[in-house]
């Protein structure tokens, strides 16, 4: 179908829908432009004087050091956990795929306090490393394996046929392929570790981030934290950019759909053994040993006094947090509204740029946001700091390109036909979104808020920062606790973020098997092949 | 899943989130009440709120408290300015008073509620009073260290002997009102060397409780820090400082500082008298003897109120003598900042 039909169904054009979508584009900009604000507020003279300085050097060494290590390691484990599992004939291979995520129901935090409780001389760039390759590989694993799944098998085979090793024909026509999620992936473990809090502070391994939350506990929002963070935000558009670079423009899949072949599995022979040793290991480190700590400590909590020796206050902080998860997830799905139904709708200018501005947004880490808001409230919105709103705002921020994910793949499941009929006899433009749009897109909808709701549940920087006061959440209940190294009083929290967070993996798990068996409902004007663009919303969608 | 199902669902999650979201936060989030007395509290939250509770009991007057950081708290209310809802302002230590000083946003307390501290425990300026204080202490592991071979004074630590051998938290504003006072009491060149020899020898802790928990796992054979961490502990079951001891520096030393928690009422306060009445009350025997009581294990202050009797008596500690009002957390963030520390 003609773009132009697709605009001239209405909604897309909708002053409405245009004005709504630029301003909650302008709004995800907003931490970015106050942050600089603030940190240009201060002269040149303040900015030369406190950021070229060693100590700065130290930051980008500490941050630097950690990527180097963090990105490779993670990327290898998670590409090649990805083959073993879709592209050989491992045993329990579907086990083995809902193992590999099964490191994102443990959030990195808890995880780094599993360790440190286990093993408390594990500082340091270390202990860093090792946590933050556990809990973000699989965002690496997540893309390659939905990928590797709906990869025609086609070009392997001719390599075969022409007498290439297993390895070369892996090495030369199926890595190429993949460059998209693996790139995809690396840039997630990139940008959370920039972001990353929680494993560092307990790691004592300094890096911009922890900081910056030093900085705001000496100087509350002042020039220094601003100018910390905008250093920050720099490292981040410089990850993006280089993702961008790195994912190539070659085209990685075939032209038109025929059929494509399903690769045979690949004989693990006698690798099938030290294969499974391997999985076993990576599993045992990344969630067996997160997992038994935090029992443990739970027992060596409750062992005298059973359940009474749980907090008294712990089904009370589940529920704020659960309140503070669902509202977050409700507004950003709202504010996300009008932005996908301009980019499903239309083509024009405005949505090529709110495109590129919620690929931006997504860079974004979580204390730069809440910085931002704090900056701005107390100067402008007294009224505002510390409350409920602004802490659903930044949530809704930080949040919203994954919302936006799940919202336009719901949209794309409701035709503009449809809505042109609805309008043919005689629904208004609110009226066919309501009654057609929204219902047929609901699912996914729906999946979209469960996911950044999920999220939020477990967040902690922005969560620090503007929790309104007295409210206590799982991610600050348990960051109290454990700052004080009280371990046993902070498990029951723990506890809970895990539990909270298995739905997370086995919604994901969802996203690898049924790719490629998600056939696109409509061409897409863009001309994304599917592959690459499932690859792309899986990515997204595991995004922070 | 069929889409009538699921259409369902989505309905009733969205429409259910704000209800539970509000059942959930009501009555938590900060809305100051004007009716209320607004107190801004960096002071530990179950002294805080034993005292609101009691002068509400005894005065009939509402109160409301909001609780924070030192540091962060004491700009916030500077950032918020005249516009400030806050009545009265509590602190964990005086530098964060001395900030909302500076920014001239305080009134001169009573001088009858000054009247009911120890001597030396407000400030010349008159602007706030103490309600509490902590004394900076060395915790040492006897099974790695003797106590003939701790240092003399806290400054010998900056001595490439001890590189490698010392804790700390400088992150904290327990700890930058050391420093403070040790600036305020032996100036510039030498706070700017002995933060130059904690840069490089000091083992970085997050916080005091991890410091003294890192000496008694013998990480380091000593750490500096306050005393009532280790008092609290002790009063427990010991599992953080049960191979430790602490040893005062007396003598005057910048490592036998004793910080002061800092009770003020600003100026921009439309409940000046109420609080007056409210710091006057915590100044005052119930209020002290509320504190001493209250298992913090902080020192209290008034005039002949005996802190908890675990503790070595106040007057004995030997401090040395600054006028509180003197200590700058602003320098003390500069210097540590052009040391490298934050």
């Amino acid at each position: 179908m003609p773009a132009s039909s697709r605009s001239a169904s209405g909604l897309g054009s909708a002053p409405a829908v245009v004005t709504l979508a630029a301003a909650v584009a302008l709004l995800t900009l907003l931490p970015i432009l106050v942050v600089l604000g603030q940190a240009a507020a201060g002269g040149v003279a303040e900015a030369r004087d406190y950021l070229l300085r060693p100590r700065i050097a130290e930051l980008l060494a500490h941050t630097g050091w950690l990527m180097l290590l963090t990105v490779p390691l993670a990327t290898v484990l998670g590409v090649g956990a990805a083959w073993l599992v879709e592209r050989t004939d491992l045993p329990l291979a579907s086990t083995w795929r809902t193992l590999m995520l099964a490191p994102l129901a443990v959030p990195a935090f808890v995880s780094s306090y599993a360790w440190i409780s286990w093993q408390p001389g594990l500082v340091g760039l270390g202990g860093a490393v090792l946590v933050t390759t556990l809990s973000y590989f699989p965002f690496v694993f997540l893309p390659v394996a939905a990928l590797l799944r709906t990869l025609d098998a086609g070009e392997e085979e001719v390599a075969r046929s022409l007498g290439v090793g297993p390895v070369g024909t892996f090495a030369r026509t199926v890595l190429p392929r993949l460059r998209p999620a693996i790139s995809g992936g690396a840039l997630l473990v990139a940008l959370h570790l920039l972001a990353e809090y929680g494993v560092l502070e307990m790691m004592r391994y300094q890096t911009f981030t922890t900081a910056i939350l030093q900085q705001y506990a000496v100087g509350f929002s002042d020039v220094r934290g601003s100018l910390l963070a905008s250093v920050l935000l720099v490292l981040c558009l410089v990850v993006l950019t280089l993702e961008v670079a790195a994912r190539g423009r070659a085209r990685v899949s075939r032209l038109g759909s025929g059929a494509g072949a399903r690769a045979l599995p690949q004989p693990l022979g006698r690798w099938t053994v030290p294969s499974l040793l391997g999985l076993a290991l990576v599993v045992a480190l990344a969630v067996v040993v997160p997992v038994t700590m935090v029992l443990r400590w739970l027992l060596a909590g409750t062992s005298q006094s059973g359940a009474a020796g749980l907090p008294a206050d712990l089904l009370w902080v589940t529920l704020s947090t659960l309140g503070l998860a669902l509202g977050g997830g409700l507004l950003a799905v709202l504010l996300g509204l009008p932005g996908a139904v301009l980019l499903d709708r239309s083509r024009s200018w405005l949505a090529t740029a709110l495109e590129r501005t919620t690929f931006v947004a997504s860079a974004l880490p979580g204390v730069v946001v809440a910085l931002a808001l704090v900056t701005l409230s107390v100067r402008w919105a007294p009224a505002l700091y510390q409350t409920v709103p602004l802490i659903l705002l930044a949530y809704a921020i930080l949040f919203l390109p994954r919302a936006m994910v799940a919202l336009r793949s719901g949209l794309a499941a409701a035709p503009p036909e449809l809505s042109e009929a609805a309008r043919a006899l005689g629904a208004g433009g609110f009226g066919v979104l309501g009654r057609v749009v929204l219902p047929l897109a609901a699912p996914s909808v729906l999946a979209g808020f469960v996911l950044v709701a999920l999220a939020i549940s477990t967040e902690l920087t922005a969560t620090l920062l503007l929790a309104p006061t007295g409210t206590q959440t799982l991610a600050l209940a348990f960051w109290g606790a454990s700052d004080e190294l009280d371990y046993a009083a902070a498990a029951p929290y723990a506890a809970v973020m895990i539990a909270l967070s298995v739905p997370l993996t086995v919604m994901l798990r969802r996203q690898i098997v049924t790719a490629g068996a998600e056939a696109p409902t409509r061409g897409d004007a863009a001309a994304d092949d599917p592959a690459a663009r499932h690859t792309r919303d899986v990515l997204e969608l595991v995004e922070r | 899943m069929s889409p009538t199902l699921s259409r369902r669902t989505l309905l009733a999650g969205l429409l259910a989130s704000p209800f539970v979201l509000n059942a959930c936060s009501k009555g938590e989030e900060y809305v100051p009440d004007p009716e209320k007395l607004q107190i801004y509290s960096s002071q530990h939250q179950n002294v805080t709120e034993a005292w609101a509770k009691a002068f509400t009991e005894a005065t009939g007057i509402e109160t409301q408290v909001r609780a924070g950081k030192d540091s962060s708290m004491g700009h916030q209310i500077v950032q918020e300015g005249d516009a400030s809802p806050a009545d009265v302002f509590l602190t964990e230590n005086s530098p964060a008073m001395t900030v909302v000083e500076r920014a001239g946003l305080l009134a001169p307390v009573d001088e009858a509620t000054i009247g009911q501290v120890r001597e030396g425990m407000a400030p010349s300026s008159g602007l706030w009073t103490a309600i509490a204080a902590r004394s900076t202490v060395l915790i040492y592991n006897p099974s790695k260290i003797t106590e003939a071979e701790l240092p003399q004074s806290m400054m010998d630590l900056a001595d490439p002997a001890w590189d490698g051998r010392w804790g700390c938290a400088p992150g904290g504003a327990d700890f930058q009102a050391i420093v403070a006072g040790m600036l305020a009491d032996r100036g510039e060149a030498e706070t700017t060397a002995w933060l130059e020899g904690l840069e490089r020898g000091a083992t970085v802790y997050q916080n005091n409780i991890a410091t003294m928990k890192a000496v008694n796992a013998g990480e380091v054979p000593v750490g500096i820090m306050y005393h009532y961490y280790w008092y609290r502990d002790q009063a427990g079951d010991k599992a953080g400082s049960g191979n430790t001891q602490l040893h005062y520096f007396g003598n005057q030393d910048p490592g036998a500082f004793v910080s002061l928690s800092a009770g003020g009422v600003l100026a921009g306060s439309d409940k000046a008298e109420q609080a007056q009445q409210f710091l006057a009350f915590v100044t005052g025997p119930e209020g002290q003897e509320i504190l001493a009581t209250s298992k913090s294990m902080e020192y209290a202050v008034g005039v002949d109120v005996e802190s908890d009797p675990a503790l070595p008596p106040l007057d004995g500690l030997d401090a040395p003598p600054v006028d509180p009002f003197t200590l700058n957390s602003d320098q003390v963030t500069d210097l540590m900042t052009d040391a490298g520390i934050l």
